[in-house]
């Protein structure tokens, strides 16, 4: 790597934007070649980045770039090997979280840290010391007008639990603001909400920047920078790539920089000759609490076809999938296979009948592999009941492993690596290989592409199609609208565990999608 | 500069290593084997011995005589079978800390067997019969003892720690119980004792010492292999590496940890038989002696590898016995010898602290620009 300032590894100045934005403009906070690294891993590699008052800054880059790191050692929950941070032009050691709200530096998480029992404004007061003087009524009096000031429209009398996700944020956002934060970083906060929720986010967030306040937003979707950031920061493998105004880029530009080299972003859409497959009827499942994660859910997916899923993070993707492949318990309803209905069936004895079922779970490593074991052992996982005797013989699965790892050039192309050393591409190449060796019939993907890297993420895309068009029917909950729009052929929308409609993709818009998403009937 | 202001705090933090290289932890166990030794001689010194003769009569007690290194050979035997029985159940993540009630429970099966049976229709049973009987009886009890904690667990989510744990107390109350009761040996003019096992239910010596030790060897073996290379040992593995992916594989995940935890009761109480039946020859509520504890240490101080728990037991073993030499020889205090003990242990296992982790002091935010 390069060790002067003057130029990054790209040959970009580093401090190309020093003149922006013009005039008065200060920097809000400086991070001067902060370094972090584990064990061997350089997670962060001599990051220099300025945010500006009055700006929004989005942190782009895949999963592994190092992001999260970076915003850990802002937010003091990690500290940095090397390097220097500047609040305010003055400098500051981070030490921990408190430090970091001290200097008015507040994070906002995917997972929100609210207690769902208590009213927004209960939460909002929670953990500060009650100061002197100041009566009930005036504290409220300022956290309302603070919420009037950027237009969040907090109720501060309703209980969090009754809330929405959407709500809920709103109420994590002024609680940071209410702290004093002017620096505020928001952790892909549009994972959980519904398009329409997330363009009312957007407007929060510009009213705070043209009241003065820094945003840096991670995120790694396009059209989000795109329509939100002023400046776009993007970092890959550690380092930074580049740092450029959102107006003088493309989002074909940022997908190169995020990855290093030239992508075209095109997903096809191959017509195949359709036969009825999977017929779902009525399916309604409880957790463990015995809340209802899917009522009635009915629908048909044929051989040949992509059907997309799509809904707001926990609409209940999570139970239809596991359902399908008999890891949860069905409370009615039928999952008709070829007219035969495994519904409540254990996977053992689903794959006992013959059925063929590749499944990709959201969270591999929780669900679909084993970290601690190397690539041959978790290929065995799948078949090595099919072995005769009493031990397990590792000769064809080690085999097996080597054309996997060169068919879908996987790195570090070491078979007997555990896989929890591999990078999440690689890690879903593992799983997704294995899936398809099954031959499946029918393929279950849920966020197959969830922390994949833009190239990764096409590789997958292309190895779908090709399934799609050896007759496999494939069920794809998918987050990105986009994407669901392209790849699918018809996409079904999930709210609250049911279904409130099933399009055809070429028909279909964002926005029609998002009204579903929120529960409207269309 | 600037740098100046980091350097006000020193930061201790730990991180974990990727690998250490195999030489560089070989002699940082050495170092910590020294250090252990010069840490054990000062206190050795603070209590008025010579230190280096006590080392060297622990030596001596070890490998001193034929006679001393068999004693090692048999107080070793039974904590690498136990050791090896827990490393099975760790391995799936299940923390089987009945030991000592399994080794017990075993002992009384087979002291049933070694007192009250070893007749059949009035022939005495050959020795390899009544031994054998007694190894797989010691083995099926261990089992369902073994079964109860992991059912719970299997069917409810009971704590297994807990429940194995408190097993241990009944175990060896109901030894108590035998001894005072039905067992108690009217000979020994009402002394609670339990009778001395016939000729034909003690284990064999082998090269002088019991049978026992070759039975562990064989274990090492086998555990080994089941681990490695049975379908069993695979499964048992996922489950305890990631319960969800073995239902996902479609593994009878309930199955696996009963059976599992059964196999690794059932060795545990094999090593009590072999306790009983090679070293006491008879059954004592002792009969287990916190053998099942010393073997959790054992396991992991071994990464639950069988060839290195067999390394691990063999050298607790000497500890104990060289421990034990310079209680009588040097008149040591007995407490004084298991300070010494727990001395060199703390040494040993710090080292594999250091081994898996790094130490990193030093200014964290201190500014190493140029300029």
């Amino acid at each position: 790597m390069t060790t002067g300032s003057a130029a990054d590894a790209n040959g970009l100045p580093t401090e190309s934007v020093r003149h922006f934005p013009e005039g008065s403009a200060s920097p809000a906070l400086e991070l001067k070649r902060l370094t972090k690294t584990f064990g061997s891993l350089t997670a962060c590699d001599a990051i220099d980045i300025t945010l500006y008052r009055g700006e929004i800054l989005t942190l782009l880059g895949e999963n592994g770039s190092g992001k999260t790191t970076l915003m850990n050692m802002i937010t003091g929950l990690y500290r940095p090997d090397s390097g220097a941070m500047f609040v305010r032009g003055k400098r500051e050691d981070i030490r921990t979280p408190s430090d970091a709200r001290r200097l008015g530096i507040g994070m906002i998480h995917q997972h929100f840290k609210l207690v769902e029992p208590f009213t927004a404004q209960e939460n909002i007061l929670l953990g500060l010391p009650r100061s002197r003087g100041q009566s009930p009524a005036r504290l409220r009096a300022d956290i309302g007008a603070l919420s009037g000031r950027y237009g969040l429209g907090v109720e501060l009398d309703r209980r969090v639990s009754g809330m929405s996700v959407s709500q809920k944020q709103t109420v994590e956002i002024l609680k940071v603001l209410y702290r004093g934060a002017d620096v505020l970083i928001l952790d892909e906060p549009t994972a959980v909400l519904t398009p329409q929720e997330a363009d009312r986010l957007f407007g929060i967030l510009r009213r705070m920047r043209d009241n003065g306040a820094a945003i840096i937003m991670i995120t790694h979707k396009l059209s989000e920078v795109m329509a939100l950031s002023d400046r776009v920061a993007v970092l890959r493998q550690g380092r930074r790539a580049a740092t450029v105004r959102k107006d003088e880029t493309t989002p074909e530009q940022l997908t190169e920089f995020m990855v290093g080299q030239k992508v075209t972003l095109n997903i096809e859409r191959p017509a195949t000759v359709r036969k009825p497959l999977l017929s779902v009827k009525n399916l309604t499942v409880r957790d463990a609490d015995g809340a209802t994660r899917l009522s009635g859910v009915s629908f048909g997916l044929e051989s040949g076809e992509i059907l997309g899923v799509a809904g707001v993070a926990g609409s209940g993707q999570k139970q239809l999938c596991e359902a399908i492949a008999g890891l949860v318990p069905t409370v009615s309803g039928e999952i008709l296979l070829h007219g035969r209905d495994i519904a409540g069936q254990s996977p053992r004895k689903i794959y006992d009948q013959g059925v063929r079922l590749g499944f990709i779970p959201e969270d591999r490593l929780g669900m679909g592999l084993v970290g601690s074991m190397n690539i041959v052992d978790n290929l065995l996982l799948r078949d090595y009941r099919l072995q005769r005797g009493p031990f397990v013989r590792r000769s064809g699965a080690a085999k097996r492993a080597g054309d996997l790892v060169r068919r879908l050039s996987i790195i570090p192309p070491e078979p007997l690596r555990p896989v929890s050393r591999l990078s999440g591409g690689n890690l879903q190449k593992v799983l997704l290989g294995r899936e398809l060796m099954g031959r499946p019939e029918l393929l279950v993907t849920s966020y197959v592409v969830r922390g994949l890297d833009v190239h990764s993420s096409y590789v997958i895309y292309d190895l779908l199609n090709e399934q799609k068009k050896n007759g496999v029917g494939a069920l794809f909950v998918g987050e990105d609208l986009d994407v669901l729009l392209e790849l699918c052929d018809r996409i079904m929308v999930l709210c609250g565990g049911r279904v409130t409609g099933i399009v055809d993709s070429k028909a279909a818009t964002r926005e029609r999608i998002g009204l579903l998403m929120a529960g409207g009937e269309v | 500069m600037t740098a100046a202001r980091g350097e006000r705090f020193l930061t201790i933090r730990m991180a974990q290593r990727e690998s250490m290289p195999a030489l560089q932890a070989a002699a940082l166990r050495v170092l910590a084997l020294l250090l252990a030794l010069a840490t054990g001689g000062l206190f050795i010194r603070l209590i008025g011995f010579d230190p280096l003769a006590i080392y060297a009569g622990m030596l001596r007690g070890v490998f001193g005589t034929a006679i001393s290194i068999r004693e090692t050979v048999k107080l070793a035997a039974p904590l690498c079978v136990t050791a090896l029985g827990l490393a099975v159940a760790f391995r799936m993540r299940y923390w089987n800390i009945g030991g000592e009630g399994q080794m017990s429970v075993g002992a009384i099966a087979a002291t049933y067997f070694a007192l009250y049976h070893q007749n059949l229709l009035g022939v005495e049973w050959p020795r390899w019969l009544l031994l054998t009987v007694m190894a797989l009886t010691a083995m099926a009890a261990g089992a369902l003892w073994g079964l109860v904690p992991a059912w719970f667990n299997a069917r409810y989510g009971a704590n297994e720690t807990l429940f194995t744990l408190m097993l241990n107390y009944v175990a060896m109350y109901v030894i108590q119980f035998l001894r005072e009761g039905p067992w108690k040996n009217p000979r020994d003019m009402g002394y609670p004792k339990i009778a001395m096992f016939p000729a034909a239910a003690q284990l064999p010596k082998v090269l002088g010492a019991h049978a026992g030790w070759i039975i562990a060897l064989a274990l090492v073996v086998l555990v080994s292999l089941y681990i490695r290379y049975t379908k069993q040992g695979f499964e048992l593995t996922v489950v305890g590496a990631n319960p969800n992916t073995a239902r996902y594989a479609g593994m009878p995940v309930r199955r696996v940890i009963l059976r599992t935890a059964a196999i690794s009761a059932a060795l545990c109480a094999l090593s009590g038989m072999i306790k009983a039946s090679g070293a006491d020859r008879t059954l004592t509520d002792g009969v287990a002696g916190g053998i099942g504890f010393t073997a959790i240490t054992v396991s992991w101080l071994a990464n639950l590898s069988p060839p290195a728990i067999a390394a691990v037991a063999f050298l607790f073993g000497m500890l104990e016995k060289g421990a034990g030499y310079v209680q009588s020889t040097y008149r040591v205090s007995a407490s004084a010898a298991d300070v010494l003990q727990g001395v060199i242990l703390f040494f040993v296992l710090g080292s594999e602290f250091f081994t898996r982790y790094r130490i990193i002091i030093g200014r964290t935010c201190a500014d190493e620009r140029s300029a």
